[in-house]
């Protein structure tokens, strides 16, 4: 653990985490799915978490999102000590999370998803107008144009479109952390490319974004930072331009780069930039 | 907003112009009327056809039975008022069910619960025993529904069983509660609603009594006009803020079938049915009919709670993680399958002229079902609304009527329905495939 202190001393943020992780532990029974994790997100920056399957991405995902509470350590939102016991905790901070394939309702058009469990009411009823309003205005600002109109159902969107539709829904509440599970997992060229510039605009609308991803091509074009994750410990988290496929390939599977000392070596490697 | 802007402008080069062209339901991308219809059209051909399916099987059924009914009774005004009231259960069952269908969910005891529901309320009414007014045995019948939905629902979200198994266990206790309750009072079972009693004169009259034909014109009028007006302005208001509305032309179509229908109703009616004597006027029946339709078309089209069963029988996973309170919509949701299936037992109480150990609880429901799987609802969740029960239960009613005009026996009466059901299952389960295969191909 040394060695990830080390890697965040040495590159020193241009601002403050937005939210810092200290000493995350999660168990399931006798399984310690994180162990002392530390982690910072930085509003305007795109961190990749990456990490081999069961490598704790997911586990750590929810107990940012609230769907599990950890069993110690410590959540500092803007340098504020916080409690997160709950999804409502999260929503509270600002913290919105884009499942891959559990955000939207197949069935309902696009506002009625963006507004899902917030819907606003007048004189009891739906107010329709507004929220047609209100999302169309999310969709224009950010860019999100190739749907035909935003009153057809989700399932008349392509996967991208989905994507995209999801994600809008997770920056409409002044959300100031969005978490991004697999946002390109199936999808094709061309709409992946349409996600993940969608996923730039929103950290240069100074959000924290912290995507989770398999896809390394996905990952070194969208990331500014790298947080790894191997078998529920962090092993390496620093600016996206320390890292190269290989040694990133290395973390995720072995935990550690320059295999003869995993731990202690790190600082040589990525501490310059 | 959106409208003048760049997300019509800009299309995704993935999608073709002419696969989108069907997705998505003309009304919201069309300009004109011509345009709409196009575009209908085209949804029509790619298996989407929305309540088509069901009003060309209304139309069919009324040129068949016309042509083949004896003196080509089956459109004459005596049978088609007739039609609507041996329907209204149907209707009132199949809206009932909407409630289960749209979760996802099934309830199998709509009809014995319902009916049930019939006995406590003709039983309350008698004036040798019970001696209830009207409105106290109609609330008392309907609030004991609701009790039963209630603990259904309960068994169904908190001990997480399975629906189709809890109504059915239901059913079947419902069928026995339903005979213990025939059997009070010195009825030998059959409690009835003849007699001058004003209390059981007013259940009778759930589905015999009629309206005056100056009175039902002038609330037909008054209705229909409101109904226009809301219509038009609430589309015009749309159009007027660049929101996504109908074409003028679409909303002056809806607004002039609305009207040709209520007029079509309130006229045949009003016609003297009676072969001796007078006998005109709507019958109570059909208001009570619509009002239900009403209430629970509000509930599930512009309220959170019926956003929220729309949403779960979509994908009740999301649902979830939108913290919706799923246990609960679902909850309620089968407090108002049964409640609604208590006032259509009130219906087929009074359609009985009272209640009889004959009733076929365990038939009653399947039509329920089959009428709003008919009528466009779907199995699946998610899709749906309760006019299709209304459309529905008129397929099922006109088929009952017609073949008993026929002297049809009753055990083809049986395998019509059964495979009108068959087609109308088919017809959703493959405009589902469509739409999964559809979206699937362009991921």
């Amino acid at each position: 653990m040394e060695l990830v202190a080390q890697v965040v001393k040495d590159s020193p943020p241009a601002t403050d985490p937005l939210l810092k992780l200290r000493g995350i532990e999660k168990h399931f029974g006798p399984v310690q799915a994180l162990s002392n994790v530390d982690l910072d997100l930085l509003p305007g920056q795109i961190t990749a978490l990456c990490g081999d399957n069961g490598a704790g991405k997911s586990v750590l995902t929810k107990c940012i999102a609230g769907i599990y509470q950890v069993d110690h350590g410590q959540f500092f939102w803007e340098g504020r000590p916080v409690q997160i016991h709950s999804p409502r905790d999260s929503a509270r901070l600002g913290i919105e999370t884009v499942y891959q394939d559990l955000a939207l309702a197949d069935n309902l058009d696009i506002v009625q998803n963006m507004f899902l469990g917030r819907e606003r009411l007048r004189n009891a009823l739906l107010d329709e107008d507004d929220m047609e309003r209100a999302a169309s205005q999310t969709l224009a600002s950010l860019r999100v144009t190739t749907v035909r109109s935003i009153r057809q159902p989700v399932a008349s969107l392509s996967g991208g479109q989905r994507q995209s539709v999801a994600v809008a829904k997770a920056v409409m509440w002044n959300s100031k952390l969005v978490m991004l599970d697999e946002p390109t997992a199936a999808l094709g060229v061309v709409q992946t490319k349409m996600v993940l510039d969608l996923v730039r605009r929103l950290r240069d609308r100074g959000l924290a974004v912290m995507v989770i991803s398999h896809n390394l091509n996905d990952v070194f074009e969208v990331a500014d930072r790298l947080a790894i994750l191997h078998l529920g410990r962090m092993v390496a988290q620093d600016r996206v331009s320390a890292f190269d496929r290989q040694s990133v390939v290395e973390y995720m599977t072995t935990g550690g780069f320059g295999k003869t000392a995993p731990a202690g070596d790190g600082k040589g490697q990525h501490g310059s930039s | 907003m959106a409208r003048a802007e760049a997300p019509e402008t800009l299309h995704d080069p993935t999608a073709s112009a002419d696969a989108a062209a069907i997705e998505v339901p003309p009304e919201l991308v069309a300009q004109s009327l011509g345009e709409w219809f196009r575009g209908w059209w085209a949804r029509v051909r790619a298996g989407q056809s929305g309540v088509l399916p069901v009003i060309v099987g209304l139309v069919l059924i009324s040129i068949v039975f016309t042509a083949i009914s004896p003196k080509h009774l089956f459109l004459s005004a005596g049978n088609l008022v007739n039609l609507f009231q041996q329907s209204a259960v149907f209707m009132v069952l199949a809206m009932a069910e909407t409630f289960a269908l749209l979760l996802g969910e099934i309830d199998l005891s709509v009809g014995f619960v319902g009916a049930t529901g019939g006995v406590i309320a003709v039983q309350l009414v008698q004036p040798v025993t019970a001696r209830w007014p009207w409105w106290g045995a109609i609330v008392a019948a309907v609030l004991f529904c609701a009790f039963v939905g209630a603990l259904q629902g309960t068994l169904v979200t908190r001990l997480r069983l399975s629906s189709l198994i809890v109504t059915l266990a239901g059913g079947l206790i419902f069928n026995g509660v339903l005979l213990i309750a025939l059997a009070f009072g010195p009825f030998s079972g059959y409690p009835s609603l003849t007699g001058n009693n004003p209390n059981l004169q007013v259940l009778y009259k759930l589905m015999w009594g009629t309206i005056d034909p100056t009175i039902s014109w002038i609330v037909m009028v008054v209705l229909v006009g409101a109904l226009a007006l809301l219509l038009w302005f609430n589309d015009s208001r749309r159009r007027r803020s660049g929101l996504v509305a109908p074409p003028v032309g679409l909303t002056l179509l809806k607004i002039a079938m609305i009207a040709i229908v209520a007029i079509a109703v309130v006229a045949i009616s009003n016609i003297n049915r009676a072969n001796i004597g007078t006998l005109a006027g709507v019958p109570w029946v059909i208001p009570i009919v619509l009002a239900v339709l009403a209430v629970w078309t509000v509930l599930l089209q512009r309220t959170r709670f019926g956003r929220y069963v729309y949403a779960i029988g979509g994908n009740r996973e999301a649902a979830r993680r939108a913290g919706i309170k799923v246990g609960t919509v679902v909850t309620w949701c089968f407090v108002l399958c049964s409640f609604t299936a208590g006032i259509g037992g009130l219906l087929y109480a009074s359609y009985l002229g009272g209640m009889s150990n004959n009733v076929n609880g365990g038939q009653l429901v399947l039509y329920a079902i089959a009428a709003a799987v008919i009528g466009g609802t779907s199995l699946f969740g998610g899709r749906g609304k309760v006019l299709h029960g209304v459309l529905g239960g008129l397929v099922i009613g006109g088929i009952y009527n017609g073949m008993y005009l026929m002297a049809i026996d009753v055990q083809w009466q049986f395998i019509v329905t059964g495979l009108v059901l068959l087609v109308a299952v088919t017809i959703d389960a493959l405009s589902r495939r469509s739409a999964t295969s559809g979206s699937t191909a362009r991921v």
